[in-house]
């Protein structure tokens, strides 16, 4: 008969002991699962990512239900146990749902520490444990007010570079001198916080919490010395402490955590601990790798090998912040017995640091590249008298015998022992007997047969380097989606060749770049067509045959094959002129629908193609140009009457609608550019949901960007304030002449900018003044070639066959 | 409009069709695309996708292929078959350079179109 396994807890440590345990005796147990949390196991490492908007919940799921109904588990979701009976062999849960065992595994984690100060039960004070957490921190931020962070080591700053990456203004609070002063030695701590000041971040070190003012709702924070910072959030992230609760309740030996022997059994033989609850060797463990072993072991004795043991070893640090880069590894305190080497280049913000005891590495820590942190991982693993490489070992591996090596020489040169995933504890090895042994060919492939680069992620390259060493050009990274089946390089890579590489006609690309068809196909022909036209402004010959129709016909083609017509209306303006012309047309050629344009312009539906220059001549002759509704490029900029009409109007924000559009109309982007001007913060032009939005306020304008309202809805981002509408004008061209620079084909603003980080651009466009005149001056100089009307080019005749059958047979049968 | 021997019928020059382009050409029995490839190749098929009816003779023309406007899907201009995952077939039409004059045969169009046309015939052996 099966034995009967009951875990206690869903999280990452228990969920990879069953994985274990079902590979090695699949059959052995019935498995019951008690989740606090009303879900499934997810990979909370990743919660960062979730928080910042890199991650959605179900690309971090660990074990999807599916999982759960294959492996035969009995998962109790949302359900909380309150009791072990060890004389009866049962455990009770909430709703007195009674479940006996064989064996037990106790994963209750850890608890969030509370600081004891008045207020810390406020509404609005939270930890950062969970799904939870991040899900009201999300909630929170939608205010985009002031958060304040206890705790500057590693989950602190995650949650304050995720919060500021929300939209709130962010300090974090931190008692000792320097950041994440438990992995970082102070020089690092140092670079680190200039980084996350960097991103706009307040820090204030050496801070003690007094009090968390507020009634009801947390309103602020009051440190030691007097000062008061306002905060409608309090993020609680000073540590976690051990949950061993249940097992002290049920008898079980516990000290800081559930006390474990080596083969992870609590005082009660039946009984496992694991996770961040348990403690070994006199110790608790908070990061994934330790965790992960602790699971194995389990599995293996739950599986009959007695002779399992759990072994601590020495495992490094990552912050999982964008852009940030640190690790670091051991021991590196200051002592007499020990020695040290340092490399700064502050130019280029490296910083890196060995401790040596006896020629043996025992620490190091490392801030800005930290490519070669697995090497000295590996060195100090393993305990290398490294005597002979002294001189150059600061350097980093590929310096190591005199030659530089590329990095996947450098991977290859890794010993098969070498660590490479240090959440799953995978080496070398193990990685490059899977992909010869298993046939593995992606990155994929690799993260489900062996683990490696499956949890945090941060070692993804070097599995990368390890695939292409081994199956060299059959590898081929996911990482680089190719533009269409065409070619095997990437939007971003032909963008950049065709600019160093003066690349200036699409047959001149495709032959340059080895594309693999005759002439390329519909999904690539036109983003070349864009990224030359875009990359060589008055030079590049614009190819019709690789536009798609309606921006060829200049027309929306629909669904019958005809096209409507929507002339430009600045900022939604029109006049009596304009209208008794739309409605002599709209007569002269029995066009059958006329609508009003979300856009706030006049839609003319179901013109035959034949017609459109003649209905092109007549709109042009009432002084109308094209509106662009067909192309990728500038649509409308929307706007409200504003301080001409309205009450509550601040700034002209009609004419600085009409301003923007007669500056930007023509321009070709990489996706459509829909834009809108509000008076006030009413905001009646919508202009918060735009891909670029201006909301004029009383000091002058504030300028949006990054919103969305299609198949995604998303408000836009704050790119800054300016104070006068040149300025305005200004900012707005150079930030969509980076769009129009940086844009994949199709991607609209708000996925450009999810792609290159809010941030960036932000810094790109408000802080580097020149840059941003740079921008414009390019914007503007691609215009004098943009600004062509294309319907009156047409009307007097242009590509006059495009409009015209090549042959009436039904006219010429008739006349015989 | 010249006649010419058999039913091939001259519809205009190679070069009034842009490369990697089409033309219309009006038909009784409906539009027919006339497509120029990049290497010079003619060909006419039927001015409907077999998808949504929509106008072929507007999509990117690639290799051998037609993209149509409306739904993007792949249709061999030599075969007139839809390719990839979609299924689909579009009439193709006889075509044929004459020193860089475009013919095309209708007859076998007319056929097809023809036949809802022809049910009147028959219907007097039904009254």
């Amino acid at each position: 008969m099966r034995q009967r396994l009951v875990v206690v807890g869903n999280g990452m440590a228990p969920g990879r002991a069953l994985d274990r345990l079902f590979e090695e005796a699949p059959d052995a147990y019935d498995v019951t699962i008690f989740n606090a949390e009303p879900r499934v196991n997810y990979d909370r490492i990743m919660l960062s990512p979730v928080l910042s908007g890199e991650k959605s919940f179900d690309q971090i799921i660990i074990h999807g239900d599916r999982w759960y109904v294959e492996h035969g588990v009995t998962l109790y979701k949302g359900c909380k146990v309150e009791r072990i009976d060890r004389a009866a062999r049962t455990v009770t849960a909430t709703g007195d749902i009674v479940e006996p065992y064989d064996k037990l595994i106790i994963a209750t984690g850890s608890l969030p520490i509370i600081i004891p100060v008045p207020g810390n039960n406020l509404a609005g004070v939270i930890t950062y444990r969970d799904l939870d957490d991040v899900e009201a921190m999300l909630l929170a931020a939608k205010s985009r007010g002031n958060a304040v962070v206890i705790g500057g080591g590693l989950l602190g700053l995650e949650a304050a570079a995720g919060l500021k990456e929300r939209g709130m203004d962010v300090t974090v609070v931190h008692l000792m001198p320097t950041l994440m002063e438990r992995q970082l030695d102070p020089a690092a701590g140092h670079l680190l916080q200039k980084a996350v000041e960097a991103r706009g971040i307040r820090v204030i070190t050496k801070a003690n919490t007094k009090a968390i003012l507020g009634n009801k709702k947390v309103e602020a924070v009051l440190l030691d010395d007097g000062t008061t910072i306002p905060a409608e959030l309090v993020i609680m992230a000073v540590g976690i402490r051990a949950n061993g609760a249940l097992a002290k309740e049920a008898g079980l030996a516990v000290n800081r955590g559930i006390v474990v022997d080596d083969t992870m059994r609590t005082s009660d033989p039946d009984i496992f601990a694991l996770g961040e609850c348990a403690e070994a060797h006199g110790q608790c463990y908070g990061l994934v790798a330790p965790l992960y072993d602790m699971a194995n072991v389990v599995a293996a004795q739950l599986a009959g090998s007695a002779e399992a043991r759990f072994t601590p070893s020495v495992t490094a640090t990552k912050l999982k912040v964008t852009g940030i880069k640190l690790f670091s590894a051991g021991d590196f305190a200051e002592a007499k017995d020990r020695e040290e080497i340092v490399l700064r280049d502050a130019s280029r913000g490296l910083y890196r640091r060995v401790v040596l005891k006896d020629n043996r590495l025992i620490g190091v820590v490392m801030y800005g590249d930290t490519g070669d942190g697995p090497w000295f991982l590996d060195l100090l693993k393993r305990g290398v008298d490294v005597a002979e490489m002294r001189e150059t070992l600061i350097f980093g591996q590929s310096y190591q015998g005199g030659i530089p090596l590329d990095p996947s020489a450098a991977v290859a040169a890794l010993p098969d022992d070498a660590e490479i995933c240090g959440c799953n504890g995978v080496c070398k090895g193990k990685i490059t007997g899977a992909i010869a042994g298993l046939g593995l060919k992606s990155l994929d492939d690799v993260r489900s047969h062996t683990k490696a680069s499956a949890s945090c992620g941060s070692c993804t390259g070097l599995v990368e380097q390890l695939l292409k060493a081994q199956l060299g050009d059959a590898y081929n990274p996911a990482a680089v989606q190719p533009m269409c089946p065409c070619t095997d390089l990437g939007h971003d890579d032909v963008r950049r060749l065709i600019v160093a590489k003066e690349i200036k006609s699409i047959p001149e690309l495709m032959q340059s770049l080895e594309w693999k068809t005759s002439c390329g196909c519909a999904k690539c022909r036109p983003a070349l067509n864009y990224y030359l036209l875009a990359s060589w402004p008055g030079e590049y010959r614009d190819d019709s045959q690789s536009r798609f129709i309606n921006e060829r016909a200049h027309a929306n083609i629909q669904k019958d094959g005809t096209y409507s017509v929507v002339p430009r209306m600045f900022g939604g303006l029109t006049n009596a002129k304009e209208l008794r012309a739309i409605a002599d047309v709209v007569e002269k050629f029995s066009i059958p629908t006329v609508k009003v344009t979300g856009g706030q312009r006049i839609d003319m539906l179901g013109v035959r193609k034949e017609d459109l220059p003649a209905v092109w001549a007549d709109l042009t002759a009432a002084g109308m140009v094209s509106g662009h509704a067909y192309a990728k490029g500038l649509r409308t900029v929307k706007t409200c009457v504003g301080s001409e009409w309205c009450r509550f109007g601040t700034q002209d924000s009609t004419g600085l609608g009409v301003k923007i559009e007669k500056f930007m109309w023509g321009s070709w982007t990489p996706a459509k550019v829909k834009m809108a001007v509000s008076g006030c913060p009413r905001n009646c032009a919508e202009a918060t949901c735009k891909d670029v939005g201006v909301i004029c306020v009383e000091s002058g304008y504030d300028i949006h960007f990054a919103g969305a309202a299609g198949l995604d809805i998303k408000g836009t981002e704050v790119l800054g304030h300016v104070e006068t509408e040149d300025e305005a004008v200004e900012t707005i061209a150079a930030l969509v002449q980076l769009y129009r620079e940086q844009g994949r084909y199709l991607e609209r603003i708000y996925k450009w900018a999810k792609r290159v980080g809010v941030e960036t651009i932000r810094q790109q466009i408000m802080q580097d003044g020149e840059r941003r005149r740079a921008l414009r001056d390019r914007f503007v100089y691609s215009q004098q070639f943009a600004q062509i009307d294309p319907w009156a080019e047409r009307a007097r005749g242009k590509d006059a066959r495009e409009f015209a059958p090549l042959s009436d047979l039904t006219r010429a049968e008739a006349a015989e | 409009m010249k006649r010419h021997d058999g039913d091939w019928l001259e519809v205009g020059s190679i070069d009034d069709i842009p490369v990697r382009g089409a033309r219309v050409v009006k038909s009784p029995f409906g539009c027919i695309a006339v497509f120029r490839t990049a290497a010079d190749e003619v060909f006419a098929i039927d001015d409907k996708c077999p998808h949504k009816g929509g106008p072929l003779s507007q999509g990117i023309v690639h290799g051998q292929s037609v993209t149509c406007p409306l739904h993007n899907w792949v249709i061999s201009l030599a075969t007139g078959a839809a390719q990839g995952a979609d299924s689909g077939q579009v009439r193709t039409v006889p075509v044929e350079l004459v020193g860089g004059m475009v013919m095309l045969r209708l007859d076998a169009m007319a056929g097809h179109v023809r036949r809802p046309n022809a049910t009147p015939a028959v219907r007097p052996a039904e009254a």
